[in-house]
C-alpha cells in the first residue's frame, strides 16, 4: 500500500504544542533554568552546576521535611484506604439512600482548600472552636497551635475529613460494577464473607483502589493550602511539609537556586513512587 | 441426590401484586425427579432465571414450598440445600489459579486436601482443563473462564441437582456444541438431576429428556421433545417450538364441530366442552399437504431452504404456513389444504381441547 506523504497536519498539533509550552515546558525549564545557577536580581545570572542540588541533598533541613512528609502521606492513606473502603462496603446499594449518601459524601470534595484550612483552624482552636474546647473540657489538654502533637493530629483529622469521600465513591463506583453473579456463584460455592471480600470484592475494586492510592499519594505528597491556613507549618516546623518548606525558602529567603533544585528533586520523587507503584500494580494485568 | 419438588410457588419482585403480569413466576407444580436431563426453556422474561435461583435458594418465594425428597426446603440457603449452579457469564476469582478455584467450593466445606486434589483432577481431566491447572485463571478465554465455572459446579460429588442458566451465551458457536455434548456426556456419567434454562429451543430440545416451558410465568407444558412438537398443550408451545411456528387460526366450534371458513374440520378428539372466549385450531406445518379439496388458500410464495421448502398461503381466516419436500411440486394461484387429523388441534383459550 503506497501510504501519501503529507505533513501539513503537524499544523493541528500547533496549538496543543503552544498550549503546552507554556503551561508546563516553559515554567519548567525556567525552573531548571534557576536550578543550576545563582542570581541576585537584575537577569545577571552566574553558573552554579550541581552545588544547590548537592546543598539540598545533604541538607538536614530537607530531610526533615520529606521524612515528615512521607510520614504524613502514609499515614492519611492507611487511614483512608480503609476508611474509604469499609463505608463504600456500608452504604445502600439502591433506594432513596443512595442519591443521599452520595451527596453527603461529595460534599467535603466540593469546598475549597483554604475554606477547609480556615474552617478547621477554627473548629480546632482550644478556647472558642468546638473541636478544641469539646476536648479541653473533656479533660484531654488540646492546643493544635502549640503542641506539635495537636497539631498532626488536627492536620490528619482535615485531610481524612476532607478527602476519604474521594476514596468512598471510586470504591462504591468499583463496588457496583462487579455483576451479581458473582455473588451468587460465591453463595453456590459456600464462600464466607471475608472470602467474598477479599476474593471478589479486593480483586475486582483493584484498579479503582490504584487509581485512588495514586490520586491521594500525589495529592497529599504536594499538600500546602490546608496545612498553610491551619498551622502555617508550626508549631516550629513541625507540620512544614515539602511544599510549605519549599514556599518558605523561595518567597521568604529568596533563595531562588536552592529552592529550584528542591522542585526539581521534589518533582522526581513524585513521578519514581508513582511510576514504581503502578508498575508493581499492573505487572499482573499484562498477563491478562 | 433427591427429588425436587415446586408446589403453589409463585413469585413476585413487587411488595403487593394485583394482576397476573406482577407475578414472575405464577403457581407452579412440577416435580423434577432424581437423575433427569430438564431444560427450562421459554423467551426473555418470562420468569425462567427467577424459577431456578428459587430452587437454588438465591431468591424466597412470595409462595409456596420447595421439597427436597418430600422435605420442605423452602428456608434453607443455597449451601444447606447443596446445590450448584453456573451462570449466564462465567465467573471466575481472578486472583486464584485454575486448582484454586476448583478446589475453591471445597475447601470452603473444609474437605480435606488430599482429596481436594484427586477431586479436581478428575474433573479437570474431564473439562480438559489438566494442562492449565497452574495458569492464572484470569488469563483464560471466555470459554476456558465457562469451564471453570461448570467445574466448580462439577466438583461437588454430592451436590442435590445442578443448574445452568444460559451458560453458553458467551460461548463462541463452535465451541457451544462441544460443550453442550460434554454437558450430556457428564449428565450420563455422573446421573445428577440437571436443571438447563434457555431460550434457545436447539439447545433445550438435544440436551433435555424432558423440556419444561415457561410463558409468562407460567408452565405450560412439560414433555420430550417429540411430544412437544407433536401435541403441544398451548398455542405458545405451538408458535415457540419448531420452525415454523403452527399455524393457529381463528375458528368456530359448534355441536361439537370444529369449523373453520364454515368447513367442517376433523381434529384428534371430538369435543365436548365449549364455554371459551376464544377458540382456535393449531395445526403444524409439516402435517398440511396439498389435495384436490379442502380448505381453499391462495399461495403467496414458496421459500427453499434446502432441506425443505416453506409455503406462505393465505385462507379466508388468515395467513398458513406448509412444510413440503425439497421435490414436491407446488400449485401456483390457488389450491386446496389438507390436515392430518392426528395432528390438528382445536385450543380454547390458548389451551388444548381434550
Amino acid at each position: 500500500m503506497n501510504k501519501t506523504i503529507n505533513q501539513k497536519a503537524w499544523f493541528f498539533v500547533i496549538p496543543v504544542f503552544v498550549l503546552v509550552a507554556f503551561n508546563a515546558i516553559i515554567p519548567l525549564m525556567t525552573v531548571v533554568n534557576y536550578a543550576f545557577q545563582e542570581t541576585f536580581g537584575n537577569n545577571v545570572f552566574m553558573w552554579e552546576g550541581t552545588r544547590w542540588f548537592k546543598q539540598i541533598m545533604l541538607s538536614e533541613r530537607f530531610h526533615a521535611a520529606l521524612g515528615r512528609q512521607f510520614l504524613f502521606t502514609f499515614i492519611i492513606l492507611f487511614i483512608q484506604i480503609p476508611l474509604g473502603i469499609a463505608i463504600a462496603l456500608s452504604m445502600p446499594k439502591e433506594g432513596l439512600g443512595v442519591p443521599v449518601c452520595l451527596v453527603l459524601m461529595s460534599m467535603p470534595l466540593l469546598i475549597p482548600w483554604n475554606v477547609v484550612g480556615a474552617m478547621w483552624n477554627i473548629f480546632a482552636l482550644p478556647d472558642i472552636g468546638f473541636l478544641g474546647h469539646s476536648l479541653n473540657a473533656l479533660g484531654f489538654d488540646y492546643n493544635f497551635t502549640q503542641q506539635s502533637g495537636d497539631a498532626w493530629f488536627t492536620t490528619i483529622l482535615m485531610d481524612v475529613w476532607h478527602w476519604t469521600s474521594l476514596v468512598v465513591l471510586l470504591s462504591y463506583a468499583g463496588l457496583r460494577s462487579i455483576q451479581p453473579a458473582y455473588y451468587q456463584a460465591a453463595e453456590i460455592d459456600g464462600a464466607s464473607r471475608w472470602a467474598v471480600f477479599t476474593k471478589i470484592e479486593l480483586p475486582k475494586m483493584k484498579k479503582v483502589l490504584t487509581i485512588a492510592i495514586l490520586l491521594r499519594f500525589m495529592d497529599s505528597f504536594m499538600i500546602y493550602t490546608e496545612p498553610f491556613v491551619l498551622t502555617g507549618g508550626g508549631p516550629g516546623n513541625a507540620t512544614a511539609f515539602l511544599s510549605i518548606d519549599l514556599v518558605k525558602m523561595a518567597l521568604g529567603q529568596f533563595d531562588l537556586g536552592p529552592a529550584a533544585a528542591m522542585s526539581l528533586i521534589y518533582f522526581f520523587i513524585v513521578l519514581l513512587v508513582c511510576w514504581v507503584f503502578y508498575t508493581l500494580m499492573m505487572r499482573n494485568e499484562a498477563q491478562s | 441426590m433427591a427429588k425436587i419438588t415446586l408446589k403453589n410457588l409463585s413469585h413476585s419482585y413487587l411488595k403487593t401484586q394485583s394482576e397476573n403480569s406482577d407475578w414472575a413466576v405464577r403457581n407452579v407444580n412440577i416435580d423434577w425427579n432424581d437423575g433427569g436431563a430438564y431444560a427450562l426453556l421459554g423467551p426473555s422474561g418470562c420468569g425462567k432465571t427467577t424459577l431456578l435461583n428459587i430452587i437454588s435458594g438465591l431468591i424466597n418465594p412470595t409462595q409456596g414450598d420447595i421439597l427436597f425428597d418430600d422435605k420442605t426446603i423452602t428456608s434453607l440457603n443455597p449451601v444447606e440445600r447443596n446445590i450448584a449452579q453456573i451462570f449466564q457469564f462465567p465467573v471466575i476469582y481472578d486472583t486464584m489459579t485454575v486448582y484454586d478455584n476448583l478446589a475453591f467450593p471445597l475447601r470452603n466445606r473444609k474437605v480435606d486436601e488430599e482429596e481436594i486434589k484427586s477431586k479436581v483432577q478428575e474433573i479437570a481431566k474431564m473439562l480438559e482443563l489438566s494442562s492449565t491447572l497452574n495458569n492464572r485463571a484470569s488469563g483464560l478465554t471466555a470459554d476456558g473462564k465457562q469451564k471453570i465455572s461448570l467445574g466448580r459446579g462439577l466438583v461437588r460429588s454430592d451436590v442435590n441437582a445442578i443448574m445452568f442458566d444460559e451458560p453458553l451465551t458467551v460461548i463462541d458457536p463452535h465451541l457451544k456444541w462441544i460443550l453442550r455434548s460434554k454437558l450430556k456426556e457428564l449428565h450420563q456419567k455422573i446421573n445428577r438431576t440437571m436443571i438447563y434454562v434457555t431460550h434457545d429451543q436447539t439447545e433445550a430440545l438435544t440436551f433435555a429428556d424432558q423440556v419444561v416451558v415457561m410463558h409468562e410465568g407460567q408452565i405450560v407444558q412439560t414433555g420430550s421433545p417429540v411430544e412437544l412438537f407433536e401435541k403441544p398443550k398451548h398455542t405458545f408451545v405451538g408458535y415457540f417450538i419448531g420452525s415454523p411456528g403452527m399455524n393457529v387460526l381463528p375458528c368456530k366450534i359448534e355441536n361439537g364441530n370444529v369449523i373453520l371458513n364454515g368447513k367442517k374440520i376433523e381434529t384428534h378428539k371430538n369435543i365436548k366442552k365449549n364455554s371459551f372466549s376464544k377458540t382456535e385450531i393449531g395445526i403444524r406445518p409439516e402435517f398440511i399437504s396439498f389435495n384436490k379439496e379442502g380448505i381453499p388458500v391462495k399461495v403467496l410464495s414458496v421459500s427453499n431452504t434446502g432441506r425443505h421448502k416453506i409455503i406462505d398461503t393465505e385462507s379466508e381466516s388468515g395467513k398458513i404456513k406448509i412444510v413440503a419436500k425439497p421435490n414436491e411440486s407446488i400449485p401456483s394461484g390457488s389450491a386446496f389444504l389438507n390436515f392430518k387429523k392426528d395432528f390438528t388441534y382445536a385450543y380454547g383459550d390458548n389451551w388444548i381441547i381434550e
